[in-house]
Formats: structure tokens, C-alpha cells, sequence
């Protein structure tokens, strides 16, 4: 088994080719880093799970109960303690595949393309998410499920590029060619992004504005910012659980691809 | 800096000529603008009321179909003959390289729409031949050829390329498609007011053009 994957063949063959050696012959922050991720990973892995589940328990009890009715929009209102974090998370999750596109057109290192296709993964989950209990929102408070407002319609077309950046990579395969094609693709899109904001705002606006004014007192009540900061906490915990299963998932399907293609080449 | 200069007019003159002389994208894309446009007046009730408002939009529909058709065939022409290999090996900048591709669409476009906006002020009866239809339409149709001719390039070597490239392109212009629409209705039915939509183009064009020409080597790469 060990010789299959030490013998040297093809682009996939990059990520080991790389990490490997560094890890085993370099001594120093590195190896012990390695060694101690090997040793301990799994019990931090399982403890950052048990927080996650925590977190998410308490935000449903937050979000449920402890916070506050809405005067105005009533009951419907505490949807937006899942809204919100999502839909930051998944901003976030947009830049990250950005920066982690310009850092594998710069090393050409395997795992920043893993890491930018867990991040497109988990950003398109939340962004449909996002869009679900949006239109939920807005069915009870606006009376439609869908309007053609700035930000919901910049969140479409982020919708839209997430999927279309999943869909094409499906095309393109796990190849050196793909990943740099993708990382285009990423990199193009998030420039684009803050003129389309602009564009539709122009088009028109509708959604409800900043519910944390930086350097201004927050309109919500406490009770309120606690609940919201809380499952803010939860669900970036579950971003970070979820992104470390679904790289791990890239890196075992990389190298099942990898090892496929020398059986065939044998 | 001259030699950047002489390669870019080279290789846009090199496009020029083979298209010349078969004429194939140009006449399919001439045909199919005027299609569009045919369609639309079928699909939409034109009367007198709402044609300036549906107008612009089917003319900038018409307009983007008929462009991802010619770069779409653009670039399988180069992949089947192979020219975009050997342009490779020369000793030629890559951004020179995609910089002539974007100047080399504009012009196909820009002759395809010349032909189909008298055609479609006369069908819409819309007054908007003016001097500026011919700004809003050029820095438009810059905007899709630099987002275009990258994801052709992008698609090129994959199978299935004809349905990614609209797949690729259609999320990403939206600025454009949303700014040069209003700016042709503006013309139409001025709006106090109205938003800098030119501006938008032009902020669009000028990022999409510097990030899609740095980023062009690596879709070429071999």
C-alpha cells in the first residue's frame, strides 16, 4: 500500500509530493504541530463537535424562549436569529474561497483547492438556507415570498455563483487544469460581487436594515443582541465543524482519484 | 511597450482576417440577434404604452444570446484548428493575448449590434439612435467580452463547453446587464434623477478587464 502511494505520477500526485516530506523530514514548530494534530485531532475534533451540538441547543432555547416577542412582527420574528448567522457565515465562506483561490494559483499547494471547494460546499448549503427562511420571513411580514429587493436579490445571484462554481468543478474533474479554473472563477466572481451589490441597490430596496449599527447604541433590546450573538457563536462553531468534515471528505476523494487512476495506469 | 502594441494589433488582425473570410460567426450571430429580437415582439404585447419599457431589455437580451453564441464559437474554432496553441508559443505576453481576444469580440459585436439596433429602433418604433446608444452599447458589450472571452477560455477544454459558458457568464455581468438596460431606457424615458448607470459600467469594465487580465495565464497554462 505504502509504495503505491510514495511512487510519484501525475498532478494529483502534488499534494503528497508536498505535504509529506515536509512533515516527516523538517524538524521543529512543524512536525510537532503535525505529530500533535495526529495524536490529539480526534479528541479536539469530537470536543468542538459537543460545543457545536451545545451551542446549537442553547440557540434554539435562546432563539425559542429567551428571547423576547417582536411587538411588530411577532413570533416570526425569532427566525431571524438562524437568518442572520447564516447568512454572515455564508458571506464569509464567499471570501474564503476567494482568498483560498489566490492562495493556490500562488503555491499550486492541493489543499488550499480543498479548501476553497469545502468552503463553496457549505456556503451554497447556508446561502439556500438563507434564502429558505428568508422567504418565510417574508411570506408572514411582507406578504410574499419573494421580493426584488437589494440584498435578497444579491443573495440570489451569490446563490447562483455558488452552484454554478459546484456544477462546473463537477466538469472539470479533480485535474490541475480544474482546480485552476475554478480558482478563476472565484476570484472573478468576488470582485464582481460588490458591484452587483451596488447595481441592485440602485435597482431598489426593500430589506430590513443593519441590525448592529457599528459605533451607534443597538436598536434591538439585550435580551435580543444575547440570543443573536450566541447563535452567532453556535452556528460559526458548526461552519468550522462542518468545513473540517467536508475538507476531509475532499482530501479522501483526491486521493481515492488518485490512486484510482494509477491502478489504471498499472 | 511599441512591441505589446504591434503583437496586439497583430493577433486582432489575425482574427479579423479569418473571420473575414469565412464570415461563418458573424452571419449566425447577425441572424440570430435579429431572431431575438423577432421573438420578443411576438412574446411581449407591444403597444404603445409598454414597449419602452419592455424595448431595452429585449434589445440587451438579444444582444448578450447573440454574444455568448459568437464567443462560444470563437473559441471552439480555435480549439478545433488550433491556432490558440501554437498563439501560445510564441513569445507573446498571455494579457496581450487576452486583450486582443477582448478587442477582437468587441469588434464582432459591435458590428452584429450595429446592424441590429437601426433594426430594432424601426421594429420598436423606439426613438433612441442617438450618440450615446453608441457609448451605452460599446462599454457594455467591453463588459461582456472581458467576462466572455476568459470564461470561453475557461470552458474551452471541457466537454459540455457551448452550456457552461452562459452558465459561467450570466451570474457574473448582471452589473452590466442591470446598468446598460437602464441607461437605453433612460434614453427612451428620461427619469430625474437617475442613477449613474454608465459609471457602473464602467467601474465594472475597468475591474473585470485588470483582474480577468492577470488572472488569464493561469487558464491557459499548460
Amino acid at each position: 500500500m505504502k509504495t503505491v502511494t510514495r511512487a510519484p505520477s501525475g498532478a494529483l500526485e502534488r499534494d503528497t509530493a508536498r505535504a509529506r516530506p515536509a512533515e516527516q523530514t523538517r524538524p521543529g514548530w512543524r512536525t510537532g504541530l503535525a505529530g500533535a494534530m495526529k495524536r490529539y485531532g480526534p479528541y479536539a475534533e469530537a470536543a468542538l463537535g459537543a460545543v457545536t451540538a451545545i451551542g446549537m441547543l442553547l440557540t434554539i432555547w435562546a432563539a425559542l424562549v429567551y428571547a423576547p416577542t417582536d411587538l411588530i412582527e411577532g413570533p416570526v420574528q425569532r427566525i431571524f436569529y438562524i437568518h442572520v448567522p447564516m447568512a454572515w457565515l455564508a458571506y464569509l465562506a464567499f471570501f474564503l474561497v476567494a482568498a483560498a483561490s489566490v492562495m493556490y494559483l500562488i503555491t499550486r499547494d492541493d489543499r488550499w483547492d480543498w479548501f476553497a471547494r469545502a468552503n463553496a460546499e457549505i456556503g451554497a448549503v447556508f446561502t439556500t438556507f438563507v434564502l429558505i427562511t428568508g422567504s418565510l420571513w417574508g411570506k408572514s411580514f411582507w406578504g410574499a415570498w419573494w421580493v426584488w429587493d437589494a440584498r435578497l436579490t444579491t443573495t440570489l445571484i451569490l446563490w447562483f455563483i455558488y452552484v454554478v462554481y459546484l456544477v462546473v468543478r463537477s466538469f472539470w474533474g479533480r485535474t490541475a487544469q480544474g482546480a485552476r479554473n475554478a480558482a478563476v472563477y472565484g476570484i472573478l466572481a468576488f470582485f464582481v460581487v460588490p458591484i452587483n451589490y451596488e447595481a441592485v441597490t440602485w435597482w431598489r430596496t426593500l430589506h430590513p436594515s443593519e441590525v448592529l449599527p457599528l459605533g451607534g447604541t443597538p436598536q434591538l433590546p439585550p435580551a435580543m443582541v444575547i440570543a443573536l450573538l450566541l447563535s452567532l457563536g453556535a452556528f460559526t462553531l458548526l461552519f468550522a465543524f462542518l468545513l473540517l468534515q467536508v475538507y476531509r471528505l475532499e482530501r479522501a476523494q483526491a486521493t481515492v482519484e488518485r490512486l484510482r487512476a494509477q491502478l489504471e495506469e498499472e | 511597450m511599441r512591441l505589446a502594441w504591434g503583437q496586439l494589433w497583430a493577433i486582432v488582425g489575425k482574427d479579423l482576417r479569418l473571420e473575414l473570410r469565412t464570415r461563418q460567426v458573424w452571419m449566425s450571430m447577425g441572424v440570430f440577434a435579429l431572431l431575438a429580437l423577432l421573438i420578443f415582439s411576438f412574446a411581449f404585447d407591444l403597444r404603445v404604452e409598454n414597449k419602452a419599457a419592455v424595448g431595452p431589455g429585449a434589445l440587451w437580451v438579444a444582444f448578450i444570446f447573440a454574444s455568448m453564441l459568437g464567443l462560444g464559437r470563437n473559441i471552439a474554432a480555435e480549439q478545433e484548428r488550433g491556432p490558440m496553441d501554437r498563439l501560445l508559443l510564441c513569445p507573446v505576453d498571455r494579457t496581450v493575448i487576452y486583450l486582443a481576444k477582448v478587442i477582437g469580440n468587441v469588434i464582432f459585436i459591435g458590428v452584429v449590434e450595429a446592424v441590429a439596433l437601426p433594426v430594432f429602433a424601426a421594429l420598436y418604433d423606439l426613438p433612441i439612435i442617438t450618440g450615446l446608444i453608441v457609448l451605452i452599447t460599446l462599454l457594455g458589450t467591453i463588459g461582456i467580452a472581458a467576462v466572455g472571452v476568459i470564461f470561453s477560455a475557461l470552458a474551452a477544454n471541457t466537454r459540455a463547453r457551448e452550456f457552461l459558458l452562459p452558465l459561467l457568464v450570466f451570474p457574473i455581468i448582471i452589473p452590466v446587464v442591470l446598468g446598460s438596460v437602464r441607461a437605453t431606457e433612460a434614453l427612451v424615458n428620461p427619469i430625474h434623477g437617475d442613477p449613474p448607470w454608465l459609471g457602473l459600467i464602467i467601474a465594472f469594465d475597468i475591474i473585470c478587464l485588470s483582474v480577468s487580465a492577470i488572472l488569464f495565464q493561469f487558464v491557459v497554462e499548460e
